[in-house]
């Protein structure tokens, strides 16, 4: 294939057995799950099947998993479901990082509206959060605190056993978006020690459209959406079995490929650094190269000149410059703000993310189409 | 004939192969971030999700910036019933509705209720009228100058019934309140076209018309007097910031295409469905004693939806028929209660009595049905009830 495709943060195919799996559920077994009838009860069954799959890479139980439409409803469901119990008036005090992804950091800024009170934490240079940090940051009416596994740009993870240990023993809960982890590295809530925890399908080789919200037995939360009972009254609608199907699958495939995938993501992107490095003579800053990092992702900034227009030079090469989210923004994306990058550094920034089908030969040619556009750049910005 | 038949697609529908066909390439070919502007695999998912987002619009009369794509029709109901309120003064918080309206309008207004704002659940029996129909009358007269939104269903899931939503439309319009309207059960099976009827938002999903679970839309007007929500879902800014989220490609596209199909083939299909049923019904009534129907007469096309049958077998259990009729797959309410199985809300606010109620199964008679099936059907649910009424009466 002509393109090379390294933005595997911002989304990733579906695998070829997720979609296998997923096939018989949309005009076969095509049931509304809560039918009593045998249609219905083998979408149920179908669903089970895959919410243990989840559960399992996750080292919870079954009845802690909620489907959910995707990332961002799981992030919601977890800071408003918290955070709006009981209320109105709502009086908790949220604890934030300072570059969570906007479905995070925007939920937190609605409930400030509401009234409740809210902190960022800061992060080091280094993109990582500080566990003292969130220690001063709690207050007595801390109800929540949320810090990501991994950023999703520049890939640093985040000490979230430390923070939960210390929100544990002051009885805060504590939810980590773990978007970006699920798959890449080891996601055991219990080893983490988090109450909540979100899942996105299509960061995981499952399709758009599908996440779920791992709730910790006991964790108390409002429901968010309202209407029938599904998914224990948290998360009404009628269920996507297929994608669920799908998620579940995907689940098992990063469950047992897990150890072998961290190994082989960090090969392809050492791999990766090592060749644009070696490419050219300018020092390229990689950030957060000095912290513990996802293996797949190299954010790495070309300096002076601008990441977009690097990228518009090798249009063969699919990468991204912010989080996709947000990358028609010109502004500095929160992460690159937040690790306290300057305001060039941040603009020659590029992310490069590799995935489960991405090859040696792919982050070859990858690498050297990105010098190439380097070099004609600076020959250009030197005339 | 391949068994169970399926006569449940209120509860929802087989996905159309025609639809598992144009879905199937975004899984592959264009699984691009639709929000990744910075290449092609972006550009070709976003590409995707304008074009049917265009024809979306196209069918119900809208324009393409007022189709906000959801996770399904509880969402976005949960978005225009809760954005528009959310949005609206403390003072300005009376909400009017209507007793058979779905559990996903009914609870957020329950959950409103709490949390301070007024709301008016309107009944829909009067006298012998049992068919679930509105007079537009009763709105326009629980109308006071606090009321911010009226949400009343386009078709009914349980019983068909088809409400006046032109007429509300002008009421609301009159008095500059909102309309609402969960038009689920009835895009894809009536014309239905947001131009011509005067509502502000409307809820449709894709998993009752053919398409895919998981994905839905709400449309919010934008042409004469756009309609401000509160999101519910914030992140990433995507759909105008109303409902943030990465895009689900494939089933969006497979949305669009499962609309298009209903509407090319709306105009044969609707008879077939309504003579199908109307088999049916005739077959039951002619071979069972105690059949009673609810909702509208069969006979009124423009009261009552094609492909519903709703009827009570005095003295049997709707739940044990169901059971005792293993390869013939209906239901005895709504699906989504019948996890949690209470007498459906919507037959009692019609005045049925609880055994009546209890009593009912639902018929929902689609696409892939055959006159086969229907006679399948019609004798299944003979020797249930018989064997049913044969076993209480030997007890």
């Amino acid at each position: 294939m002509r393109h090379i495709y390294l933005d595997y943060n911002a989304t990733t195919p579906v695998a070829p057995t997720v979609r296998e799996a997923m096939a018989p559920f949309f005009a076969e077994h095509f049931g509304n799950p809560s039918s009593g009838h045998s249609l219905g009860r083998a979408c149920r069954e179908a669903i089970e099947d895959a919410r243990s799959h989840l559960a399992r890479l996750l080292g919870a139980e079954s009845d802690e998993i909620l489907f959910t439409s995707g990332g961002t409803e799981s992030d919601n469901l977890a800071l408003c479901g918290v955070m709006m119990r009981g209320g109105p008036p709502f009086t908790g005090h949220l604890v934030i990082s300072a570059f969570e992804h906007p479905a995070v950091a925007q939920p937190a800024k609605f409930l400030a509206r509401l009234g409740c009170q809210v902190s960022i934490v800061p992060v080091t240079r280094h993109g990582v959060v500080d566990p003292d940090a969130v220690r001063s940051a709690l207050r007595p009416n801390t109800r929540l605190v949320s810090v990501m596994h991994a950023n999703n740009e520049i890939g640093t993870i985040q000490p979230i056993r430390e923070v939960a240990e210390i929100c544990r023993s002051r009885g805060v809960l504590v939810h980590t978006d773990a978007s970006q982890t699920i798959g890449k590295v080891r996601t055991a809530v219990d080893e983490m020690s988090v109450d909540l925890l979100t899942v996105a399908g299509h960061k995981v080789y499952a399709p758009k459209g599908v996440g779920a919200l791992y709730v910790r037995r006991g964790t108390a939360l409002d429901p968010f959406l309202c209407g029938a009972g599904h998914e224990s009254g948290l998360r009404p609608g009628t269920e996507n079995t297929p994608y669920i199907v799908g998620l579940g699958r995907a689940a098992k495939l990063a469950m047992k490929s897990l150890d072998d995938t961290t190994d082989q993501l960090a090969e392809l992107r050492d791999r990766l650094a090592k060749t644009l490095r070696e490419g050219t003579r300018t020092e390229l800053p990689i950030h957060g190269e000095s912290s513990p990092r996802l293996p797949n992702t190299l954010s790495v900034a070309f300096p002076g000149l601008s990441g977009a227009e690097i990228l518009a030079r090798a249009p063969d090469l699919c990468a991204s410059t912010g989080s996709a989210c947000h990358s028609t923004a010109i502004t500095m994306s929160p992460t690159l703000a937040a690790i306290g990058l300057a305001p060039e550094t941040a603009h020659g920034t590029i992310r490069l993310s590799v995935g489960w089908y991405t090859t040696r030969d792919e982050v070859d040619r990858g690498a050297q189409l990105l010098l190439d556009a380097w070099e004609s750049l600076s020959d250009a910005s030197r005339l | 004939m391949r068994a169970p038949v399926y006569l449940d697609n209120h509860a929802t529908t087989r996905v159309d192969p025609r639809v598992v066909d144009a879905m199937v390439p975004c899984f592959v070919d264009l699984f691009g971030n639709p929000g990744s502007t910075s290449h092609r695999f972006g550009h070709a998912a976003k590409r995707a999700v304008d074009e049917s987002r265009a024809r979306i619009a196209a069918v119900i009369g809208a324009s393409d910036r007022e189709i906000v794509f959801t996770s399904g029709a509880t969402e976005s109901n949960n978005l225009a019933i809760r954005g528009v309120a959310e949005r609206s003064r403390a003072a300005d918080r009376h909400l009017i509705s209507i007793a058979t309206e779905h559990k996903s309008v009914l609870d957020p207004l329950r959950r409103l209720a709490r949390k301070g704002c007024s709301i008016t659940i309107l009944p829909v029996a009067r006298g012998d009228d049992r068919t679930g129909r509105i007079e537009p009358e009763r709105i326009a007269e629980s109308i006071g100058n606090e009321t911010r939104l009226v949400s009343v269903m386009l078709a009914n899931n349980e019983i068909g019934t088809i409400q006046p939503i032109r007429e509300i439309g002008r009421i609301c319009r009159e008095r500059g309140v909102l309309l609402h309207c969960d038009a689920t059960q009835a895009v894809g099976k009536l014309a239905v076209r947001v131009d011509e009827l005067d509502v502000d938002l409307m809820s449709f999903t894709a998993h009752k018309i053919y398409g895919p679970k998981g994905v839905g839309a709400l449309y919010v007007r934008r042409a004469e007097g756009r309609v401000r929500l509160e999101p519910q879902i914030d992140g990433g800014g995507q759909e105008g910031g109303l409902r943030s989220g990465t895009l689900n490609v494939p089933g969006i596209v497979g949305f669009a295409k499962a609309i298009d199909l209903c509407e090319e083939e709306r105009a044969h299909e609707a008879p077939r469905l309504a003579a199908l049923r109307d088999t049916l019904y005739d077959r039951l009534v002619r071979e069972i004693p105690g059949v009673s129907l609810n909702g509208p007469p069969l006979d009124q096309a423009d009261r009552r939806l094609a492909g519903n049958l709703s009827c009570s077998f005095a003295g049997v259990d709707g739940e044990a028929l169901m059971i005792a009729m293993g390869d013939l797959a209906v239901s005895s309410g709504s699906a989504c209660t019948s996890a949690n199985p209470e007498p459906s809300h919507v037959l009692r606010a019609l005045g049925l009595d609880d055994d009546l109620v209890r009593a009912s199964l639902r018929f929902g008679i689609g696409r892939f049905n055959t006159l086969e099936e229907i006679d399948f059907a019609a004798r299944t649910i003979r020797d249930a009830v018989i064997r049913l009424r044969g076993l209480r009466d030997s007890s």
